[in-house]
């Protein structure tokens, strides 16, 4: 079963925008996560960690107050 | 585009690169073991506008401005300028305070904490130590929901205020330069004896003010950050950055005849090993609280980030508090006033740790 999950991390300074994702990732396990966030420290630093937790990051949109990082992971 | 700098060898190189410069620094003039100090140099500045009048520390640090400036061309140049602000300013404000009384019961902050190792002060170790510490207890404070709030985009002249207020810096002391033997020039205090007498040329700690402002923005090189997300997050990526730092400048120290070990007598630094754990342990729990060093705040203030600017002027009204009330160590080591300040900071931080908390 597949699970889409929406972070809205913008504004928020270091480490929240990873402690965020961290704990969708420990709470739907698999599926998407959408991940909001409004700069780029923040966006690779959630990719990052990310990658680190054995998910895929699928997808990086720019969007006007920042960027929508979509994350997977195959149940 | 790729930001090759953000990459494990990019925050490598940036590392390395700091840790050459600062031991140059100090061989072109600098004080020793200060080749580049966050804390030591806002300390200074603060001095040289006479917001505090100790006469040994007083220069307008043209590292800080470069810092700052450096960072700003960097963010514009990549499209990372973001103007915002409005999370939590006055504790953020607070913490600055605290975080410059601590570095200066200590004598230093993390990134001259590095340097004084790498130079042979073993003092630093006990500094280190206490810097570990106090990220330590910032790091359980995250872990149960401890947060400042988002901040949210603002003018972008907001943004550009920090940078011109250190550009406006810059103006001044081009058009009140030292004169040699003065403690005064037109309206900026000098100093004639001391760390504060003790600096590279105007233009070359300008410049390599810059470059490390510009490559430090592009790496988000931060040593609060690096040990903090090797505790919260088992990540060694910019642990990497500071380990390459502190290797680099012990490596300079050799090649330049600048490296002395041992724990007495050390340049700008004293032995109370209990108040140099401390000190850096209350500046370290003010860092992670606050999201980064002195240095990453100065970066992300020539970013657009406002609340970085309001730790920043924060870390101004401490170092005035710390000389006006006499809170800041010296060689004959840390004070009563400063051990009581210590108290009241650590109270006031686990306060703001304890109550800043989102349910999670």
């Amino acid at each position: 079963m597949s699970n889409t999950n929406t972070v809205d991390a913008r504004g928020l300074s270091c480490p929240q925008p990873v402690i965020l994702t961290l704990n969708a990732m420990k709470k739907v396990k698999d599926g998407d996560i959408v991940i909001l966030v409004d700069t780029d420290t923040a966006k690779e630093n959630v990719s990052r960690a990310a990658k680190a937790q054995g998910w895929e990051v699928a997808d990086i949109q720019s969007e006007e107050d920042g960027y929508s990082i979509t994350i997977k992971k195959e149940g | 585009m790729k930001n090759v700098l953000s990459t494990k060898w990019g925050i490598i190189i940036v590392g390395i690169a700091i840790g050459i410069l600062a031991p140059l620094l100090q061989l072109w003039g600098n004080p020793a073991n200060m080749g580049i100090c966050v804390a030591c140099f806002v300390r200074d500045i603060t001095g040289a506008l006479g917001l505090h009048r100790a006469p040994v520390v007083q220069y307008l640090r043209p590292e800080i401005i470069g810092f700052v400036l450096g960072s700003f061309a960097a963010a514009y140049l990549f499209k990372e300028f973001r103007p915002r602000l409005g999370s939590a300013p006055i504790v953020r404000f607070i913490l600055g305070v605290f975080a410059m009384i601590g570095a200066l019961i200590f004598l230093g902050c993390p990134w001259r904490a590095l340097l004084r190792l790498a130079g042979g002060d073993l003092n630093a170790i006990l500094g280190l130590l206490g810097l570990a510490a106090g990220i330590w207890i910032g790091t359980r404070f995250l872990s149960s929901g401890y947060n400042l709030g988002a901040s949210h985009k603002t003018y972008t002249s907001a943004g550009w205020i920090f940078p011109i207020i250190m550009a406006f810096f810059l103006i001044l002391m081009l058009l009140n330069p030292q004169i040699p033997g003065e403690p005064q020039s037109g309206i900026l205090f000098y100093s004639v004896e001391g760390p504060g007498s003790m600096h590279a040329p105007l233009i070359v700690s300008l410049i390599i003010g810059l470059v490390i402002g510009f490559l430090a923005q592009r790496s988000r090189f931060c040593t609060m950050g690096a040990i903090r997300d090797l505790i919260l997050f088992k990540q060694t990526h910019l642990f990497s950055g500071i380990v390459a730092l502190a290797i680099a400048a012990f490596v300079t120290n050799l090649v330049v005849n600048q490296f002395n070990p041992g724990f007495i007598g050390q340049p700008v630094a004293h032995s109370m090993h209990f108040w140099n754990f401390a000190g850096m342990t209350l500046a370290g729990l003010a860092f992670a609280l606050a999201g980064g060093c002195p240095g990453r705040q100065l970066f992300l203030s020539g970013e657009g980030d406002g609340d970085a600017a309001i730790f920043v002027i924060g870390m101004i009204a401490g170092a005035a508090f710390a000389h006006n009330f006499g809170l800041a160590s010296s060689a004959a080591g840390a004070t009563p006033a400063g051990m009581a300040a210590f108290v009241v900071g650590m109270v006031v931080c686990l306060l703001i740790g304890f109550t800043m908390r989102e349910r999670v």
